[in-house]
């Protein structure tokens, strides 16, 4: 009954909850598998590489969430079984991780919080308190250095200090844990730290390092930032048992696959971005002000990575990022590779090349080595830039195949199967994707047309410039906006080839609208309701153009399809740097804010992103043909359909 | 898309269907071929020329209701320069056999019978090419079919139905991988068989979509009917057969007067009807309570390409909230996507004012409008009552 395009009359408000990731009671209602999720009682299936495959790449639906984040609480874990009582205080250390409390963002003494969080922690892990810190006082100092060295993951050895001076960071919770280690037997629920003054508890610390640092012959990267006054220690539970050999394996395995953060993770959780913090190769900055609505998105400072990085690369431990990938994700962080395409292309290339020198160690299967490996690359690039939505379907393909390798294969057959693999990925979806797109895009150019494009797309380009020669007498309308400009490069190309330009700022975009006769546009994904994930503007360039009657076709490759449904920009976008729109460069006389970037009551926010709903856009072109907007759902099923029967 | 056909409900209804509507050339088809055979040979029918710019669709849509058009000069233009299209039957013809057979014939031949629509008529010649077929491998056998469907096709570009019918065709007879594993005579045969069944259910489509569409027609309701379309008409006959008592509105449908020849036959159903002219849509459509087109062509939006005049119509009935019905088959699914009214092989088709005009006066001869999804309801068709968005599904699962 109803039409299709209807126009959108909701007006009311949406009640929506920006940045909150879960409701309060969450934790809850499942602590079972949290608290049964111990390393010990971990299923192996949980290794297996098609469970793999999915967590670290897929948006996945909101109950993987709660496995997901049961996985940072096993991250500072030593590598081995632990006794239930041992586990218990380690567990205790991490609570705010598993369960989602309020409080931590509320509570601003630490006693208060403190008291708060051994109040509200769920069920099954207070039951477990009591006795258990005696017990790891006394086991502590025995079992946890005594550890042979090979067994030792770096998480281990990192010390890391925090240098946080708001109240609201719940990293006081390690106090209880650093008295236990202390082997003074307190009771850990006490809330000791009022008591210990800030001069006792540096030296305990220093002490404690002193003894660490001693034990562990220093093998590991100490990431230490001292300096602030109250700093507090958060030390990775060395407590062990001795490990039996196999297990050692599953246990390595099981910390390169925590080492990928959640690709949407929530980045006002402090918790987690700690965590998450600790994990990392990239040293990031977080922007002094932050804009407040997007709290839950990375707001780094830019330019304080790369010369960082770069130090580093000579420096890397072959273990962690091959350099191809090192290589790749430097580019991403400079901005040398921009374009869902052309940085998909590369990490897969990367991919490629740290495959071919790969070898699985001994004694393990190569599909899952592998797969923690690549996972490891992602959590790096993730790092360097929020992976596009293209790159992480591209992701989810290799890891399909790589879980999906016949184990009969031998190493070299399967390596050359996976980069065969890879390559006809490329090829087929990407290169012959755009090539089918341009085919279907060109019968839409006509003799006297008047094309307008936003930003610099390669597949609109491509379109254009096939159309141009084909001898289609056209022109083009190229809108542009600042920050990127990105269109002047398009623009440049496009003119060298001779074909007819005007170049216009977004502002001029409704004037310029009128003599328009179609609107090309790229975009980074589509989403399952057709709504149009692109570069920030598109949103604005398609509602302009439907306004005036002009129809605005989006050229997309159907590998960029996300079966997610987004219905603002706001939940999930990428923020870029705030600099780049404060400042603009040789112009000196309009640089007002130069002085006042630093006050905090200016929060400068810099989308890169935005959505388009689908009532704005008449067609999307992908390399299944001419569709429209409502029929994106069907695709992706056809898709799914494709790879589960091929994989 | 059609093993889903709603054809079951024509099982369901098969006591209320007159037997005595199908025509007997569909008898005919399940005999064996050598009658058949004989009967192309001497096919007298001249071919309506494509060469010059009269739209063949509604030329063959003109012969076949009667009307009285300028189509008449246009028709005898086209027998005397008839050489054209028989150059490509004879290439066809050594192509494909040492036997005198040719699509363009066949289908003609078919095409002759009032009741049969374009496509099935194509989909009924290019079985026959099947059956006549002396191919002895089955890319061979591919190969001939793809070009007597080229020529089909290249025979009226206008019609959306012939290509998209023989489109669809292809994909249907080839659309089974098994060919590899048996020998060349049972796969042929298999050809033949799901060459027949489909021929077969496009022909059922329009029963089904009548017993699909006539419950969305209710007692005491007002119906606005544009042009002439078979499949509409058979709704309303399936309607008033059950006793439904409606009134109809029927446009008048210049030029072609389509519109006066579906009154008649409305009248002889004792359904009570009245004439409009094109322009007097808006002025009536308080009192209509639905609208109901047919359509040349369903488009991959949702949309559909019909005579000229169902845009506007259907723009006052949205405006006016009244539904748009569309009845459709599904061979006529085509894989186009028109952005604008411009965005179509134009359709030409000559118009007689029955005044001098001069020479310097332009005049629109376009035969057809596109009419954008947001502006039907539902659409009737063989796979059932659907959206306009799930056309685009169907075309997916069928083409991907």
């Amino acid at each position: 009954m109803d039409p299709r395009r209807a126009p959108r009359t909701v007006i009311d408000p949406k009640v929506r909850q920006v940045g909150f990731f879960a409701p309060p009671d969450r934790s809850q209602s499942v602590p079972l598998p949290q608290s049964s999720n111990s390393p010990s009682s971990t299923p192996l299936s949980d290794l297996s590489p098609s469970g793999n495959s999915l967590s670290p790449v897929m948006i996945p639906p909101p109950r993987h969430l709660s496995d997901l984040s049961s996985l940072p609480i096993t991250a500072g874990l030593p590598p081995t079984r632990l006794s239930p009582p041992v586990h218990r205080f380690s567990g205790e250390s991490v609570v705010p991780i598993g369960s989602y409390n309020p409080s931590e963002f509320a509570s601003p003494s630490v006693g208060d919080l403190f008291e708060d969080k051994n109040a509200r922690s769920p069920g099954p892990r207070r039951s477990r308190g009591g006795g258990g810190s005696a017990k790891i006082a006394s086991s502590l100092p025995a079992g946890g250095f005594e550890l042979p060295p090979e067994v030792k993951p770096k998480s281990l050895t990192t010390v890391s200090v925090f240098s946080n001076l708001r109240p609201n960071v719940t990293e006081k919770l390690v106090e209880k844990s650093i008295e236990s280690q202390d082997g003074s037997g307190a009771n850990s629920k006490q809330p000791l730290k009022e008591k210990t003054s800030k001069a006792e508890r540096r030296a305990l610390q220093e002490a404690q390092r002193a003894a660490k640092a001693a034990a562990k012959g220093g093998n590991g990267v100490a990431n230490i930032k001292t300096g602030k006054s109250n700093s507090v220690q958060k030390k990775d539970n060395a407590s062990v048992a001795a490990p039996s050999e196999k297990r050692l394996g599953d246990h390595k395995d099981k910390d390169r696959k925590k080492d990928v953060p959640h690709p949407r993770m929530q980045f006002d959780d402090a918790t987690r971005v700690e965590k998450a913090k600790k994990r990392a190769i990239v040293k990031q900055t977080e922007v002094r002000n932050r804009v407040e609505l997007f709290r839950h998105l990375p707001q780094y400072e830019h330019g304080t990575k790369l010369p960082h990085l770069e130090y580093n690369f000579f420096s890397l431990n072959s273990n962690s990022v091959h350099p191809s990938v090192y290589k790749v994700g430097l580019r991403y962080l400079a901005g040398d590779i921009s374009g869902g395409n052309a940085r998909c292309i590369a990490m897969l290339q990367a991919f490629q090349e740290s495959i071919m020198e790969y070898s699985a160690p001994p004694e393990r299967a190569l599909n899952r080595d592998l797969t923690a490996k690549i996972n490891s690359y992602i959590s790096y690039l993730i790092e360097c830039r929020p992976l596009s939505i293209s790159m992480g379907n591209a992701i989810k393909f290799v890891k399909t195949r790589i879980a999906n390798l016949p184990l009969t294969l031998s190493e070299s057959e399967a390596k050359a199967n996976l980069l065969s693999e890879i390559n006809h990925f490329i090829n087929e979806k990407i290169i012959l994707a755009d090539k089918v797109i341009v085919r279907h895009a060109v019968t839409k150019v006509r003799d006297g047309d008047v094309l307008l494009t936003y930003g610099s797309s390669s597949a609109v380009e491509m379109i254009l410039l096939h159309a141009h020669e084909l001898g289609k007498q056209f022109r083009v309308v190229i809108v542009d906006s600042r920050p990127k400009l990105e269109g002047r490069l398009l623009l440049r190309r496009l003119v060298a080839k001779g074909v007819s330009c005007t170049y216009v700022h977004i502002n001029a975009t409704s004037y310029i609208m009128h003599e328009v006769t179609r609107v090309f546009l790229g975009a980074s994904s589509v989403l399952a309701n057709g709504t149009v994930y692109s570069r920030v503007g598109t949103a604005c360039v398609a509602m302009v153009a439907n306004a005036c009657g002009v129809p605005v076709i989006v050229c997309c490759e159907a590998y960029k399809f996300h079966e997610r449904v987004q219905l603002d920009s706001i939940c999930c976008n990428e923020l870029g740097d705030p600099d780049a729109i404060s400042k603009v460069h040789g112009q000196k006389e309009v640089n007002h804010l130069k002085d006042i970037a630093d006050n905090e009551n200016l929060q400068i926010l810099n989308l890169t992103y935005d959505v388009t709903p689908s009532d704005y856009v008449s067609m999307i072109i992908t390399d299944y043909g001419m569709i429209p907007p409502t029929s994106v759902p069907v695709i992706v099923r056809e898709l799914r359909k494709e790879q589960i029967w091929s994989g | 898309m059609w093993w889903r056909s709603a054809s079951f409900i024509l099982d369901r209804n098969d006591n209320l269907l007159q037997d005595d509507s199908v025509p007997k050339p569909e008898s005919r088809l399940l005999s064996p071929p050598s009658s058949y055979m004989a009967e192309t040979v001497h096919n007298p029918n001249s071919n309506p020329n494509p060469i010059n710019k009269i739209s063949a669709y509604y030329q063959t849509r003109a012969a076949h209701h009667g009307v009285v058009t300028s189509d008449w000069l246009a028709q005898a233009q086209a027998a005397v320069g008839r050489d054209q299209p028989s150059d490509s039957d004879t290439s066809l013809k050594s192509s494909a056999s040492e036997k005198p057979f040719s699509v363009i014939e066949e289908f003609n031949n078919w095409r002759k019978q009032p009741d049969l629509a374009e496509a099935v008529a194509a989909i009924r010649a290019l079985a026959s090419v099947i059956r006549s077929s002396e191919a002895n491998t089955i890319a061979e056998l591919q190969s001939e079919l793809k070009t007597a469907s080229d020529s089909l096709k290249s025979w009226d570009t206008t019609s959306i139905s012939l290509t998209a019918g023989c489109d669809l065709f292809m994909r249907y007879i080839t659309r089974t991988s098994a060919f590899e594993y048996e020998d060349f005579n049972s796969a042929k045969s298999r050809f033949l068989e799901r060459a027949e069944k489909f021929g077969e259910i496009s022909y059922k489509a329009r029963k089904i979509i009548a017993m699909l569409g006539q419950d969305f027609i209710f007692n005491g309701c007002t119906i606005l009917v544009h042009g002439f379309s078979r499949v509409v008409l058979e709704i309303l006959k399936t309607a008033a057969e059950s006793r439904k008592v409606f009134r109809v509105l029927c446009t008048e449908g210049w030029p072609d007067r389509t519109g006066l020849r579906f009154a008649n036959e409305l009248a002889k159903l004792d359904v009570p009807v009245k004439l409009l002219i094109d322009s007097a849509v808006a002025y009536s459509m308080d009192e209509v309570d639905m609208v109901f087109v047919g359509a040349d062509g369903v488009v991959e939006s949702g949309g559909i390409i019909n005579m000229m005049g169902t845009y506007q119509i259907a723009l006052v009935a949205k405006t006016m909230d009244k539904p748009v019905y569309v009845a459709a088959e599904s061979y006529k699914f085509a894989r186009l996507y028109p952005l604008d009214q411009k965005d179509m092989v134009p359709a030409v088709r000559p118009i007689d004012f029955g005044v001098p005009i001069p020479s310097k006066v332009e005049v629109e001869t376009s035969a057809r409008d596109y009419t954008p999804p947001q502006y039907l309801t539902l659409l009737f068709t063989d796979l059932g009552v659907l959206t306009p968005s799930v056309v685009s599904d169907e075309l997916i699962q069928l083409y991907l």
